[in-house]
């Protein structure tokens, strides 16, 4: 989980795309996947996004690391569609899902968070006209990154004092601490961001 | 060294019948080099840190860094006074080690180049070069509080307030953060529950309820204030 989406350092030719390229390619990819129709198609996708790590030299076991929060997803999902449209339509849809989450991973592990938010920042520009702050969004886009790990490991905190207490499995037992920690942690963070000058 | 300067500063939070006051009657000039401040819980010490860099505007009286009142120059203000939190964690903004220690040079419009090189300076000086594109997240409590130290440190500020930030380490991490600071040429001002690390200062404050009640060096501030709480 602590291998989830973030910046892998390394040199290989993906790592040296622009971020701009990186997120743009990303785009095209997702609308290109309408035409991924056929299991023979999604294979070929599946191949492709494979070699692509093999050419960022990512070890496999960040690769698995990606897909492995989509195993219940892609089960469930999987298992409606071949109930529903039969298992041609259910290959589709899972396979699609973990093309397009490996290759959003691909640009986060081949991208540092300041490259990105730079790219972000730049595409914003025109948004200024109406009202949008670039930096305000890049800046966004950061802390949604790094709230990840965070949240993380606030649930397994909340996690562990359920379990100590014989609280079981308990939804009310761990969302509402999680969500009262969260709070907690968004307000310290706001108060460093001002201390850090962001509101100046 | 930075002057800071309290005139008849009081603070409270909320108004009307909940409001609760938290400082008051406070008159100061801080020049010393190393001020610490000691009290117990609640009794107004993280506010009256909070008050030195603008987070928080006192709601009676003035707060002036060299001049800079903090109510109408908080801008300024935080140009020169670092602010460190107890929880590394609350501070740390990016997600890598490097990019954490380049954010606030970022923020200010510095060219790439000088970026990088406060940033490689920073990650030697505090023995994080080891973990320059670490996630952030998976340092240890020790490292990440000197992440946080180094990433306010590299925006160079005049002075450097610390609200408890030894108090989530261990021993040898928290000795480490003290070694840190005290090679710092800043003036300090520390907020702690842990007396040792007073030793050698030039001030410190004991807060009770709000006040100021002993201001005096380390030796008979700490005597006081075991006076005052055992």
């Amino acid at each position: 989980m602590t291998e989830l989406g973030l910046y892998h350092p390394g040199s290989s030719w993906l790592h040296r795309l622009p971020a701009g390229l990186k997120l743009g390619s990303l785009l095209l990819a997702a609308v290109a996947t309408h035409w991924l129709d056929s299991p023979g198609r999604v294979g070929v996708a599946l191949l492709a996004t494979v070699l692509l790590y093999a050419a960022a030299r990512l070890p496999w076991p960040l690769l698995v690391a990606q897909v492995r929060p989509l195993l219940w997803l892609g089960v469930l999902l999987g298992a409606f569609q071949w109930w529903a449209n039969g298992w041609r339509t259910a290959v589709d849809v899972v396979g699609v899902l973990v093309v397009l989450v490996l290759l959003a991973a691909l640009v986060t592990l081949t991208t540092r968070t300041t490259a990105m938010v730079d790219a972000v920042v730049g595409m914003c520009r025109p948004l200024r006209r109406v009202g949008v702050d670039p930096d305000r969004v890049g800046l966004l886009l950061a802390l949604g990154i790094r709230s990840v790990p965070v949240v993380v490991a606030l649930a397994r905190g909340v996690r562990e004092a359920q379990l100590a207490r014989g609280l079981g499995a308990s939804p009310t037992a761990f969302a509402v601490p999680l969500v009262v920690r969260s709070l907690r942690h968004a307000d310290a963070l706001g108060e460093a961001l001002a201390a850090r000058g962001v509101d100046d | 060294m930075p002057v800071i300067e309290l005139a008849g500063v009081g603070h409270r939070y909320g108004t009307g019948s909940a409001a609760r006051v938290v400082l008051r009657d406070l008159d100061l000039v801080l020049t010393e080099q190393r001020i610490g401040v000691i009290g117990a819980n609640g009794s107004g010490k993280s506010t009256f840190a909070r008050l030195l860099n603008g987070l928080v505007v006192p709601t009676e009286g003035q707060v002036r860094v060299d001049g800079l009142d903090t109510r109408s120059r908080g801008r300024e203000v935080r140009r020169r006074v670092g602010f460190c939190f107890t929880d590394p964690d609350a501070q740390i903004v990016m997600p890598t080690v490097a990019e954490d220690i380049g954010f606030g040079l970022r923020r200010r419009g510095l060219d790439r180049r000088e970026v990088e090189q406060r940033v490689e300076a920073a990650l030697a000086g505090y023995g994080l070069a080891d973990h320059r594109d670490h996630p952030a997240h998976l340092l240890s409590g020790g490292q990440k509080q000197l992440l946080a130290l180094a990433a306010v440190l590299v925006t160079e500020p005049a002075v450097l307030v610390m609200d408890e930030p030894t108090t989530l380490l261990d021993l040898a991490n928290a000795r480490r953060v003290a070694e840190v600071v005290a090679a710092l040429p800043q003036q300090v001002v520390l907020v702690t529950h842990h007396l040792d690390l007073l030793a050698g200062f030039d001030r410190v404050l004991v807060f009770d309820g709000g006040r100021v009640v002993h201001d005096a060096p380390p030796e008979e501030a700490v005597a006081r204030y075991r006076e005052l709480v055992l």
